[in-house]
């Protein structure tokens, strides 16, 4: 694959706004203004439109277009990342339209994110929200000169109020709107810095309860829009089959019956498929089902086999004489854990894993002449770009890229296999759009999961049960491999998002971190969390048991090694608290986990029960205390570490894609089992804020402590009984509960 | 051709008599409310109703509504004012929301058949629309809710 993630020229420097370094920290300016034609081009505003930047456009009804320049996928940044504008620009958030931006990472690409647009890594906050900030901090700058203009005053004695400038001398004021209207940019442009920005205590928006998100309206009565819904003049549909093992081509296809199928226009054969283009999707799924295909079983992934390989990458995370790269190397571990009077070692499993995303792998494409549209539900407009150019032999500036709402994302949308089917496809009929969608099984059974790993982690202590030196080891296919290439290059093959949560904030005197990169020729990807939602497992049953070996409570425990970090001793104790962890629970158990992921701290308690005959764990609820800095929506912070609760419990207890032969075994949601209603635990969310510090990423955090503050709990429960394979299935849980 | 009427509105398609109802609905009326999730009726997301009842669209073959009334989430109500559609909102459930149609339609049809379920009937009721954002608590406040205020 020549296409990477991440482009190799960053765009930062071409922005249309100038971020600097300056002595009072960042400072943005004005980099040419767009003109209101390119304005109304960007923001869908008329001509006649005030647009002081490419973020914001007022028009002369006081109503603020505001761009929001990541995807939605459930996560809310459709309304958090405008509301950061609104916010310092004193916008009345009453009068303010939500417009996505067109894929334009010169403009919009998230600072914190190689300036290209790519929602994922919980960057999208933390990556926007100081531009945004000052975006906003400038934009009423402007308007504030543009007032004190009109109105002849001296700047300084003006203040705003939401959508108006304020002369509170003589009462006078002007409506954003009216200032709008007059469509002149002071000279020179007002420059903004940290010092322009609201102090918290003025915040109107930020940390306020209740503000809604904007999408939720739509989302109530049919009318959002999502990939699967694009309807364009002419549209065609199409499916593709995929070769059941990776890697393999269609070697011969009888498409007769196919064909023959009322409404079937065309099929196509792909390096990796056959594709059929149609006049509705019920035509071209029910010709896909006809056709007979034959393929090359050629692929080396025909020797996958993930149970068979689980195994053998535990055996390399215990074989010590396996090097790996080092992620972390502090001290000499290794000599340290030789030395010590005490060992634990343990090997921890993880089964690959699959987003199911509610919505299925989508997208619609056009293509005429070299350049090429795309409507799709994507986390990577930018990437989209670059795929889309191959798969249509063209170069990445020709194709745009309009992205809709997302239903689910989960890192399986910042793949763009599903948008190089559409790509392909319309290419077989320029001038005519072709929607394709995948089936459930499709979605299923081609899935970019998790990938499986295996960690080896062994910690020495002292007499006195001290750690005296920490070794990590993760087996695991890379990501990063394949999909930045030439990061993981640069990083000597270190997959650092394969490893991540390994490197805690726990003080241990020597720490040794390494990765064992196993290829095996499946592609594995992003899934919520990613390293985390392994590699806490790992790292905090292990606590657990060290805590246990050393004859201390996990709580006090964990306070001692966090020693100097009262944030995260706070949501400890505060979890602690909440769960009323030193109540004995007849017939249960409480287990706890924490986390420092994406700039948040996450501390977790799970009570569980156990039916020792089937195997079954219920979970019967979940205390959480997050941290998340600066609180932008809180009750939306609430939800989204819900939601990771669930979804981390669910893939902790039931989930599993296996593989045998290279095929994967799963189909649908009858086979690959998620979370239901009512199989749900209680969940109790405390999200206490810390203004002071800047906002962390909350879409994933509250995911990598569910399961091992299950297991936790299980070992608890039961005298030390350790589940050390993801997911907890009932005949695991009996097989260690048999010892 | 088979005739139906969808959200008050008498149409007659002509299909295949064995498609199933939810690509009708999509693709053909336009009403793209309803979402295509698994296929086989395992997740809810496709979920209407046939004359008052949910049924998922996706295993009801177009035959099978000749004659009958379908309504989708665009006909629940004319202008989001049923009383989950303004629960949904009072408790914010959605998070992507693709699965939130197929919800309030199922959580609609409980309601008129039981205008004050308890929390077990909400779940038990509810147990077959899956969610993957994991909104299924906000889900059940917002059905107590729309229940209580009515």
């Amino acid at each position: 694959m020549t296409v990477s993630f991440k482009p190799r020229a960053t765009a930062l420097s071409r922005r249309s706004f100038l971020v600097s370094l300056g002595g009072a920290g960042v400072a943005v300016a004005f980099g040419g203004v767009p003109s209101p034609a390119q304005a109304s081009a960007v923001a869908g505003a008329t001509s006649g439109d005030f647009a002081p930047n490419a973020w914001v456009t007022i028009a002369a009804d006081g109503m603020v277009s505001i761009i929001s320049p990541a995807s939605e996928m459930g996560q809310g940044v459709m309304t958090s990342l405008p509301l950061l504008i609104a916010e310092d620009m004193d916008a009345d958030w009453e009068k303010v339209r939500v417009v996505h931006a067109p894929s334009d990472a010169e403009k919009y690409g998230n600072p914190g994110f190689y300036g290209i647009q790519l929602t994922g890594g919980s960057e999208t906050m933390r990556g926007y929200y100081q531009l945004l900030r000052l975006v906003g901090a400038q934009t009423r700058k402007v308007l504030l000169a543009a007032a004190a203009e009109r109105l002849n005053v001296p700047l300084a004695e003006l203040g705003t109020e939401p959508g108006r400038v304020v002369h509170a001398r003589s009462g006078r004021s002007l409506g954003y709107g009216e200032i709008a209207t007059a469509q002149t940019l002071p000279d020179p442009l007002p420059q903004a810095t940290e010092a322009d920005l609201k102090p918290a205590n003025q915040w109107r928006y930020i940390g306020r309860r209740e503000v809604d998100r904007v999408d939720v309206p739509s989302k109530i009565d049919g009318t959002a829009r999502f990939g699967i819904d694009i309807d364009l003049p002419g549209m065609l549909h199409g499916v593709v089959l995929r070769a059941p093992v990776p890697g393999e081509r269609p070697e011969n296809i009888d498409d007769a019956a196919a064909k023959a199928v009322k409404g079937v226009i065309r099929i196509v054969p792909l390096p990796y498929g056959v594709g059929v283009i149609g006049e509705s999707y019920d035509a071209v799924r029910r010709a896909r089902e006809v056709l007979a295909v034959s393929w090359t079983a050629s692929s080396r992934v025909r020797r996958y086999d993930s149970a068979r390989l689980a195994e053998a990458y535990r055996a390399v995370g215990r074989d010590l004489a396996q090097a790996g790269v080092p992620a972390r190397a502090e001290g000499d571990a290794p000599a340290a854990i030789a030395g010590a009077s005490r060992v634990i070692a343990a090997d921890y499993l993880t089964d690959h894993v699959h987003h199911a995303t509610m919505e299925p792998m989508n997208a619609t494409a056009l293509v005429t002449g070299d350049t090429v549209e795309v409507w799709a539900p994507t986390q990577g407009p930018t990437a989209t770009q670059g795929f889309a150019a191959e798969a249509a032999g063209t170069s990445p500036d020709k194709v745009k890229v309009h992205t809709t709402l997302l239903g689910g994302g989960f890192g399986r949308r910042a793949e763009a296999d599903y948008i190089i089917d559409a790509v392909s496809l319309a290419k077989q009929v320029e001038g005519r759009p072709v929607k394709v969608v995948w089936s459930r099984e499709d979605d299923v059974r081609h899935g970019k999961y998790r990938p499986l790993a295996a960690q080896h982690v062994e910690v020495g202590l002292d007499a006195a049960g001290n750690i005296v030196g920490w070794r990590h080891r993760v087996v695991a296919d890379s990501i990063f491999a394949r999909t930045m290439p030439d990061m993981f290059k640069s990083d000597g093959g270190l997959d650092t998002v394969v490893t991540d949560g390994t490197i805690f904030n726990y003080r241990v005197p020597a720490h040794l971190v390494e990765f064992i990169r196993q290829d095996n020729g499946r592609d594995v990807g992003f899934w919520r969390a990613v390293g985390y939602g392994q590699n806490n497992f790992g790292v905090e049953c292990t606590i657990d048991e060290v805590a246990a070996a050393k004859g201390v409570d996990p709580v006090a425990f964990r306070l001692e090694l966090l020693g100097g970090q009262p944030r995260a001793q706070k949501v400890i104790e505060a979890v602690a608290r909440m769960a009323h962890w030193e109540r004995p629970r007849e017939g249960r158990a409480l287990g706890l986990a924490y986390t420092d992921a994406f700039g948040a701290h996450c501390a977790q308690v799970a009570e569980v029960s156990l039916d020792r005959e089937s195997g079954e764990i219920r979970v019967h609820d979940v205390w959480c205390v997050v941290d998340p800095g600066v609180a932008v929506q809180p009750r939306n912070i609430e939800a989204q570490i819900v939601g990771a609760i669930i979804y981390g419990a669910s893939h902790a207890l039931y989930e599993q894609i296996n593989i045998v032969n290279g095929e994967v075994q799963e189909t649908n949601f009858d086979t690959y089992r998620i979370m239901r209603m009512s199989e749900m635990p209680r969940i109790h969310v405390q999200v206490t804020p810390t203004p002071e510090n800047k906002p962390a990423g909350i879409g994933e955090v509250g995911l990598p402590p569910t399961g091992p503050a299950i297991a936790n709990a299980v070992a608890r429960l039961t005298g030390g009984i350790r589940l050390r394979h993801y997911p907890f299935l009932p005949e695991r849980v009996k097989a260690a509960l048999a010892g | 051709m088979t005739a139906f009427t969808i959200n008050g509105r008498a149409v007659e398609i002509a299909a295949e008599p064995d498609t199933p109802l939810l690509w009708i609905i999509r693709d053909q009326l336009k009403l793209t409310g309803t979402k295509f999730g698994c296929g086989i009726a395992l997740c809810g997301a496709c979920t209407v109703h046939v004359d008052g009842e949910a049924v998922r669209s996706c295993q009801t073959p177009l035959q099978d509504v000749a004659g009958r009334q379908v309504t989708t989430i665009e006909g629940l109500s004319p202008d989001s004012s049923h009383p989950l559609q303004k629960a949904w909102i009072v408790e914010q459930a959605p998070q992507c929301g693709y699965c939130q149609s197929g919800q309030i339609m199922q959580a609609a049809a409980l309601l008129a058949s039981e205008p004050r379920p308890s929390r077990e009937q909400i779940v038990e009721h509810m147990d077959g629309n899956l969610c993957r954002c994991g909104t299924y608590d906000r889900i059940i406040s917002a059905i107590e809710r729309a229940a209580q205020e009515g």
